[in-house]
């Protein structure tokens, strides 16, 4: 990471309102080069517009961005070295697919020759060879969607921008298009900042995540960083299922009133007499509710403090047909020390 | 094999109906193609007493219409290409911007063409005489632009409105300034609306009598050359050959017109 000091954007106490809303507000943010960099957030949380005031397409109301070192802020979209892939792809309905991916280069009056070449050259990368020909209208939306990330790859941007690209996929292609993405950015080693809505999506694909909720970053690390260590409630909540507990229950558990939260996975389900082992915490309560799902199966457990915890357990044993004759039953709820996470607040 | 798509045939009934329609939308247009060759000066009598083309060459020799053709010829040009311009970027301004009283200036601009051309007609005449502007080619020009405006703004707006406004974010981001992206795309997607609203505009001007009576002074443009001419019965033949000139001539374009439209249409429906 340390291979370049200067990082491929940075964020100077950017905000931008629409009026009396704070879309974005004082944020702080540094995209490191040749990552894959997710921003994660439910819809309105400032994610798109932080995008869009990086493409250009937005100002912001206050502070500065830089690419690579530049302040960019002011200047408009086709004077930035970065390129966009739209979530609704906005091809050119009237060019056919070449044209489409030429068309940064045909802006920049490049000929014709050389243009066709990459055209070819980037239809191979996204595996559309032998499309050039056809008219956008006469490709699935995999495929528009390819020719979107092709168009946007033709000029060699240093930062490209993927905003919420697979959400009108359905599950499998995009399944597969984040594997591909995936190996696309590795491939060419551009920076890619990647907005969306489906925190799984972040997951899989990122190097980093950064969470947004209200126009601010609630946190910004690793895939493995913001699921095992939420910072806040909301990043605990947003980012997977969590089980957050606190009041009386915590003080008894933890020593301190703070709010923590486990992951239902790391909560073992014992019957009323099993003892915890050393370096684990116990808490009893009732199952209330048992959904089998194949693969794990999900309890709802009421525990003595009033407060319900979900609990995930993987269908290894045997036995795991009867897992609905639980309902009901008195249980000793297990986890380790180190899996309690302190959410602040 | 279009047809084989949409449902069962039609009965007898819906298909002389259908025919009704259409002949009495164009017989009469064929009885003035029919009196262009009677030798008769002045009545329609049936069937013709005879065959003649002399019309043909009074026609040519009057002097008189073809003035009246080429001022109609120029005013309708000039209305249009005014009103293509103006038409567009009223167009650009409510669909991209948000700003005050833009529903206002829409609803101005609609206005003349919901107006009685005759108020139209009074209003103009009484602000050009309130400002002491002597009647011209021009006055006839503002005249004809004033609904001209109006059906390239519609259209244009219709279009841009269907168009994805991502794409000129796309063209933008791919380093496009605003005239490359006017000429690669915005262009191309409202070409045919621009034909359309053009032609349209085209046929409004071409034909107008009421505001131009009131804004031609002593310039006479064809339609009234042709009205003028119901004063004078001996000439009815030659107004006849001026009528079927007229239609020929704007057969092509409105011919051309819907091939182009048909087969932007088509494109269209091929997505999704």
């Amino acid at each position: 990471m340390s291979n370049s000091p200067t990082p491929a954007i940075r964020f100077n106490q950017v905000s931008r309102y629409f009026g009396d809303v704070k879309a974005v507000d004082q944020v702080n943010l540094e995209v490191r080069d040749g990552e894959f960099f997710s921003m994660l957030g439910p819809s309105g949380s400032g994610k798109t517009t932080c995008l869009r005031m990086i493409a250009g397409f937005d100002r912001p109301t206050s502070g500065q961005i830089f690419l690579y070192g530049q302040d960019v802020s002011s200047l408009p979209p086709y004077e930035r070295d970065v390129n966009t892939v739209f979530q609704d792809y906005a091809l050119f309905p009237h060019m056919n697919v070449a044209d489409n991916i030429a068309y940064g280069l045909m802006v920049k009056k490049v000929n014709k020759s050389e243009r066709m070449r990459r055209a070819d050259e980037m239809l191979e990368l996204v595996r559309l060879t032998g499309f050039g020909k056809r008219k956008p209208s006469q490709l699935s939306g995999g495929q528009r969607q390819r020719v979107a990330l092709a168009r946007a790859l033709v000029n060699h941007p240093k930062v490209l921008l993927l905003d919420e690209p697979l959400g009108a996929l359905d599950l499998k292609l995009r399944q597969q298009m984040q594997v591909e993405l995936k190996s696309i950015q590795q491939r060419v080693g551009i920076t890619f900042i990647f907005v969306t809505h489906d925190q799984e999506e972040a997951l899989t694909m990122s190097d980093r995540i950064a969470v947004f909720n209200e126009g601010k970053i609630s946190q910004v690390g690793t895939p493995a960083e913001i699921y095992e260590r939420p910072a806040s409630p909301f990043v605990a909540g947003f980012v997977g299922t969590s089980n957050l507990i606190g009041g009386e229950v915590a003080k008894r558990l933890t020593g301190s009133d703070k709010m923590f939260s486990i992951r239902p996975e790391k909560i073992h389900l014992g019957n009323v007499n099993s003892q915890p082992e050393a370096g684990m915490v116990s808490l009893d309560g009732a199952v209330r509710d048992v959904v089998y799902l194949g693969l794990f199966t999900r309890y709802l457990v009421e525990t003595e403090g009033g407060i319900d915890l979900m609990v995930v357990e993987q269908n290894l044993k045997t036995t795991s047909m009867d897992v609905l004759s639980v309902k009901g039953q008195k249980v000793r709820l297990f986890w380790h020390k180190d899996h309690i996470n302190p959410v602040g607040g | 094999m279009r047809s084989n798509s949409f449902g069962p045939k039609a009965s007898w009934g819906l298909k002389l109906a259908a025919l009704g329609g259409l002949l009495f939308l164009h017989v009469p247009i064929l009885i003035i193609f029919l009196y262009t060759l009677t030798p008769d000066e002045t009545t329609y009598t049936f069937p013709l007493p005879g065959i003649t083309f002399k019309w043909f060459g009074i026609a040519l020799q009057r002097e008189d219409l073809w003035r009246a053709l080429t001022l109609s010829l120029k005013v309708a040009a000039v209305a249009t290409i005014a009103a293509l311009i103006l038409g567009t970027l009223a167009a650009a301004a409510v669909y991209r911007s948000n700003f005050f009283g833009r529903e206002a200036i829409s609803f101005l601009l609609i206005l003349p063409i919901a107006l009685p051309g005759i108020v139209t007609g009074i209003a103009l005449r009484t602000a050009l005489g309130g400002f002491d502007i002597p009647f011209s080619f021009w006055t006839i020009v503002i005249g004809h632009a004033t609904f001209c405006v109006v059906v390239v703004y519609n259209n244009v707006l219709a279009r841009f409105r269907r168009m994805q406004g991502s794409q000129i974010e796309a063209s933008m981001d791919l380093g496009a300034n605003s005239f490359q992206t006017f000429r690669y795309v915005i262009f191309p997607n409202i070409a045919t609306a621009l034909l359309a609203g053009g032609m349209l505009a085209f046929a409004l001007s071409f034909d107008e009598v009421i505001v131009t009576t009131f804004t031609a002074g002593q310039d006479t443009t064809l339609p009234i050359w042709i009205f003028s001419q119901l004063t004078r019965p001996r000439d009815r033949p030659v107004t006849n050959v001026v009528a079927m000139f007229v239609m020929l001539i704007t057969f092509v374009p409105i011919f051309l017109a819907q091939r182009l439209s048909a087969q932007s249409s088509d494109t269209e429906g091929e997505t999704k």
